[in-house]
């Protein structure tokens, strides 16, 4: 009996360690709540701002095949896949995950994300 | 007499032969500078991690030995960065003054080496410009470049350097290590 304690509990911590930063993340931008969704966060991320810059989007440096490498749209520097099944280091920092959430918004939002457009996004990618 | 001077001069010479070779295990400082046999031509290459991947995320991480102090004040500054040449790269508090830091340690006017020199020379004094291609020295090197590659497409713009200088990233830029893309 104490065996099988021993083992859901070691099976239990192996699995929120797998899980990570995305889920902190997610937690983080819930806020106990709001509630993602997949679909909006792909509609989101195909979506075109038009600003005084022109238009702008994610996919403007981001490759649209989320399993392919995209490019800086200035440096034109190679950034890799946005999706985990072919790029594990994705999403495994939350410090990363929120970095680049704020900069890349205001680029291509003109403002900071809200935590439903951020959680709707990081839902629909770290699914990839 | 004679062999007086003699040993005067073999004693010397062994001196002076001796001190590179005392001295080569040092990487910094004038010391080692002034004994270095290879007299460190190219500008410093940057190893701190964080530099290199806060910079290098977006661009190629310029070495700070590129430009003078008083252009990576102005660069790296928290309202600086959140308009870098049109791109917000906004950086934690703490990571942004590492950053500096770094920057300014081995910035141009600090270096020993003998190409951030040559643009210290080449700039007036306080100048302090925020691209590297307006480096008067930089501008004169590639003179022939702007008219034949620039200007006609072949290479985007003066800003990548790893286009062409195939070391560029460990802060060589001599002519033996220069491939323009589609040329032989």
């Amino acid at each position: 009996m104490k065996h099988i304690l021993f083992l859901l509990v070691t099976l239990f911590m192996s699995q929120t360690v797998m899980a990570g930063a995305v889920d902190d993340a997610l937690a983080e931008y819930a806020g106990g709540k709001l509630k993602f969704d997949a679909k909006r966060g792909e509609t989101l991320w195909n979506k075109t701002h038009t600003g005084k810059d022109g238009d702008r989007r994610c996919t403007s440096c981001h490759n649209k095949d989320n399993k392919q490498a995209g490019k800086h749209a200035k440096s034109g520097k190679s950034i890799e896949p946005m999706a985990p099944s072919v790029n594990s280091k994705r999403y495994t920092d939350l410090k990363k995950i929120n970095k680049w959430f704020k900069r890349n918004c205001k680029w291509t939002v003109g403002r900071e994300c809200t935590d439903q457009e951020k959680g709707d996004i990081l839902t629909y990618l770290s699914t990839q | 007499m004679k062999k007086q001077i003699f040993l005067l001069l073999t004693g010397t010479a062994l001196l002076l032969t001796g001190l590179p070779t005392v001295h080569a295990s040092e990487n910094e400082g004038y010391g080692s500078w002034l004994f270095s046999l290879s007299r460190k031509k190219e500008i410093e290459p940057v190893t701190d991690k964080v530099y290199n991947e806060e910079c290098g995320s977006c661009h190629m991480p310029y070495q700070p030995g590129l430009l003078p102090e008083a252009s990576w004040q102005k660069l790296l500054t928290a309202k600086a960065l959140e308009n870098h040449f049109g791109e917000n790269a906004e950086l934690e508090n703490k990571t942004r003054q590492h950053v500096l830091d770094i920057a300014v340690k081995n910035s141009a006017d600090k270096s020993y080496r003998k190409r951030s020199k040559k643009i210290m020379r080449s700039l007036d004094d306080n100048a302090a410009p925020l691209r590297i291609t307006e480096v008067p020295y930089i501008m004169n090197k590639h003179e022939d470049v702007i008219a034949d590659y620039i200007k006609t497409k072949k290479v985007k713009s003066l800003s990548f350097c790893s286009e062409c200088h195939m070391r560029a990233k460990q802060g060589i830029y001599d002519d033996d290590t220069v491939r323009i893309p589609g040329e032989k």
